[in-house]
């Protein structure tokens, strides 16, 4: 898939990675700026490997990653300033406390001092952690934690932000708290990317959602496309997935 | 018997985990065939035997037994205790905190005495296969060339491991009583640093202040020392007697460790459930209220940095090692104190112990910096390239190093400049060496496994010490001002060299 608008947030053409055996297969993907975009696939299907690529953690075998316009390839460290990771596992540092971590990630992003206070302060208390801002994370719940690590990837406001089940054993409350911090983001702007098992949240959070089964893209769309694709024009999300990962294993 | 939840049954269990702990310690982490694992150990037991068969003494004392050498062989006993102590305590703290099984068993019905019963039994054991692997080669020696009499050596090894064991078990449930649950951790880890020191240090001290020398045996050797000693038929020689052979002391040894063992495990195991209980909430309730701060301005470096040093000081495991470290330094401070104006020429001696006690304190540091990385995948997604990251980090890992080694360093200048001057390059070669090694051979993993790095790579831990020791030899030889340090410089270059050639940033 050649690159055409450069005004996208990703781009992905041809992208290859094999370990064993091939993880992803000639996987193209576009998301547009202001764009909520999940990926959907079964296990193995090569979702975490895609991402871990775009973040800058992984060399492609091939293919090529465009972050708004910027090549990640030959340009990392551009790429990377816009770009924030989250994972299913919080990447925080039991030692700090969150203010220390926002800190830190705000040195290794290059914030102004300034900004990077006033957006520690606002993060802390939109979600919820201002309480316990001041004491290490060695305590905390895996939720906290998650919200730490959230706070985290956003303090150096990022355009694009890549995330992999990132509301993976969040309760109920968090889990609206960190989509609602995504929503905003995408609507000042940005673009999220984000894989989740929750169909239910990409079914009402994506704007598009992509289908991944062995390392390849087999569909795309909005939800409505998804089930005209599938044929199963009134069935719900989950029940779409599944017809299309069938069919894919059946071809 | 060998009924689910029966001792049996989870003395089973426990030595399958240390069977396979120990199996992946030997391999590295590598599945290898059990005739690769046989051909390790074999090399392994050839060389130690190789070590003990130079360092023995070709004739050793026999017939009577006096107050000279039951004094020697005591001392040696109550070094081998103090370590096993030390290790003993480590062990028994993380049976209480290290809970990656303990929430299972202890959410089982199965009775929580049991288990602790057990583990502690497993403790005593590691203990005493520890030390018999390490003493194994001088015992057979010395069966070799001075009769059976030193079989009983063995069993001494299995008694001094089952009274360690007892000894930390009491010393652990005392510390959580006093000082609670919360602070038990750290103040535990620092008693094992200062117990596994304190009987070396005390000796060379009491060595510097009498003899003007650092070696221990001058003390436990001397004519003073030796006239003071109870008798030769004192109950205090008997672990020595023991060790010697003297069956009735050996096997009184023995019954009266494993007797001390049990009532410990009587007494406190059916205890430990709640005291394990109370681990879990002192690790959740640990998280302590700063001050709020504001944000300084940083760059990525300066940013990297500060978080390194920051969690260099919040590491207990790090502090209880580093106080070690420390400690085994205060007999060269208290030799340079003692020494200061009087005699410059015998400060020479201290230059090799601050550069060999500078590579392993930097590669320890190094590798909490390089591999002990919390948050891989968030410095890696940072917009800094790599090169600039490791040089922050190999900047946090020599500053802290510069700064332990800073007031030894000041100190010898006054006294003895040309020798502060050695030390400082000597310091400088031995830490940077010792960090381009974990550079070489980093493998990302949890910090909290500090204290295992050594088993992730073998070559990378002999390669450290190696190294620390050829520059320790160096710049000894430099401070005495011979051209003899040039080649030994050029070694500990080729150790780097050669090191390089096997890492696995090369292969």
């Amino acid at each position: 898939m050649p690159f055409t608008a450069p005004a996208l947030a990703l781009e992905i053409a041809g992208l290859h990675k094999r370990f064993d055996r091939p993880a992803v297969n000639g996987f193209d993907l576009a998301v547009r700026t202001g764009e909520f975009y999940a990926l959907l696939g079964p296990n193995g299907a090569g979702k975490t490997t895609i991402l871990r690529m775009v973040a800058g953690l992984l060399r492609p075998d091939a293919g090529a990653i465009r972050i708004f316009g910027v090549d990640a390839l030959t340009d990392p460290v551009a790429a990377k300033q816009v770009v924030a990771w989250v994972s299913d596992e919080p990447m925080i540092y039991d030692k700090l406390t969150p203010f220390e971590y926002l800190e830190f990630v705000a040195g290794l992003w290059g914030v102004d001092a300034a900004a990077a206070q006033a957006r520690a302060r606002d993060l802390v208390d939109w979600l919820g952690l201002g309480e316990h801002a001041h004491e290490r994370c060695e305590g905390f719940s895996k939720g906290m934690r998650q919200k730490v690590a959230l706070a985290g990837a956003l303090v150096h406001d990022p355009k694009l932000i890549v995330l992999d089940e990132p509301l993976t054993g969040l309760d109920a409350g968090s889990a609206r708290q960190v989509k609602e911090v995504l929503r905003a983001r995408v609507r000042a702007g940005g673009a999220v990317v984000m894989t989740t098992h929750i169909l239910e949240v990409a079914e009402r959070m994506a704007d598009r959602i992509g289908v991944i089964a062995a390392g390849r893209l087999i569909a795309q769309g909005t939800l409505e496309e998804l089930r005209e694709r599938a044929g199963h024009g009134r069935a719900s999300l989950e029940d779409a997935f599944l017809a299309l990962v069938a069919d894919e294993a059946a071809a | 018997m060998n009924a689910p939840g029966t001792v049996v049954w989870l003395a089973r269990h426990e030595f399958r985990l240390a069977w396979r702990d120990w199996r992946s310690m030997i391999t590295a982490g590598r599945r290898r065939h059990g005739r690769t694992i046989v051909a390790i150990l074999v090399v392994f037991a050839a060389f130690m035997h190789g070590i003990a068969f130079v360092m023995l003494p070709r004739q050793i004392g026999a017939g009577e037994i006096d107050k000279a050498t039951l004094l020697a062989v005591t001392g040696c006993m109550v070094l081998a205790f103090s370590l096993l102590l030390s290790q003993s305590l480590e062990s028994v703290t993380r049976a209480f905190y290290a809970r990656f099984d303990l929430d299972l068993i202890l959410s089982s019905p199965v009775l929580a005495r049991r288990v602790f019963t057990v583990r502690i039994a497993i403790v005593a054991l590691s203990l005493a296969a520890m030390a018999a692997l390490l003493a194994a080669p001088f015992i057979d020696v010395l069966l070799l060339r001075d009769g059976w009499r030193w079989l009983g050596a063995y069993a001494v090894v299995a008694a001094m491991g089952a009274a360690a064991a007892a000894c930390a078990v009491a010393v652990t449930v005392a510390l959580f009583r006093l000082i609670g649950a919360r602070r038990t951790r750290l103040v535990a880890q620092i008693v094992a640093a200062v117990i596994g020191a304190v009987f070396v240090i005390v000796l060379q001290v009491a060595a510097i202040m009498s003899y003007g020398t650092m070696s221990r045996y001058a003390i436990l050797q001397s004519d003073a020392v030796v006239a003071q000693a109870p008798g030769a038929d004192s109950l205090v020689w008997w672990p020595a007697r023991a060790a010697l052979g003297d069956p009735a002391a050996m096997g009184t040894v023995l019954v009266v460790s494993l007797l001390l063992l049990a009532l410990t495990i009587v007494a406190f195991a059916p205890r430990f459930g709640a005291y394990a209980v109370a681990a879990a909430g002192a690790s959740q309730a640990i998280a302590r209220r700063q001050r709020p701060a504001a944000i300084r301005p940083a760059s990525p470096a300066r940013a990297l940095r500060h978080k390194e040093w920051t969690l260099l000081l919040r590491d207990p495991w790090l502090a209880s090692q580093t106080l070690m470290q420390l400690l085994y330094l205060l007999p060269p401070a208290l030799m340079l104190w003692k020494s200061f104006a009087a005699d410059a020429a015998s400060l020479v001696l201290l230059v090799p112990v601050l550069v060999m006690a500078a590579g392993q304190l930097a590669g320890g540091l190094a590798w909490l910096a390089i591999s002990g990385e919390d948050a891989p995948d968030l410095v890696a997604t940072a917009p800094v390239p790599a090169g600039r990251i490791l040089r922050a980090k190999i900047e946090a890992v020599m500053g802290a190093v510069a700064l332990v080694f800073a007031p030894f360093l000041i100190a010898l200048a006054l006294a003895a400049p040309v020798s502060a001057l050695v030390a400082a390059l000597g310091i400088a070669a031995a830490g940077g060496a010792a960090t381009t090694i974990q550079l070489w051979f980093r493998a990302q993993a949890k910090r909290s496994h500090f204290r295992r790095r050594q088993t992730s790579s073998r070559v990378a831990t002999f390669a450290e010490a190696f190294s620390s020791v050829a520059w320790a030899g160096a710049a000894a030889l430099a401070a005495a001002g011979t051209w003899f340090a040039v080649p030994a410089a050029v070694i500990a270059l080729a150790i780097l060299g050669g090191v390089r050639l096997i890492s696995p940033a090369t292969t």
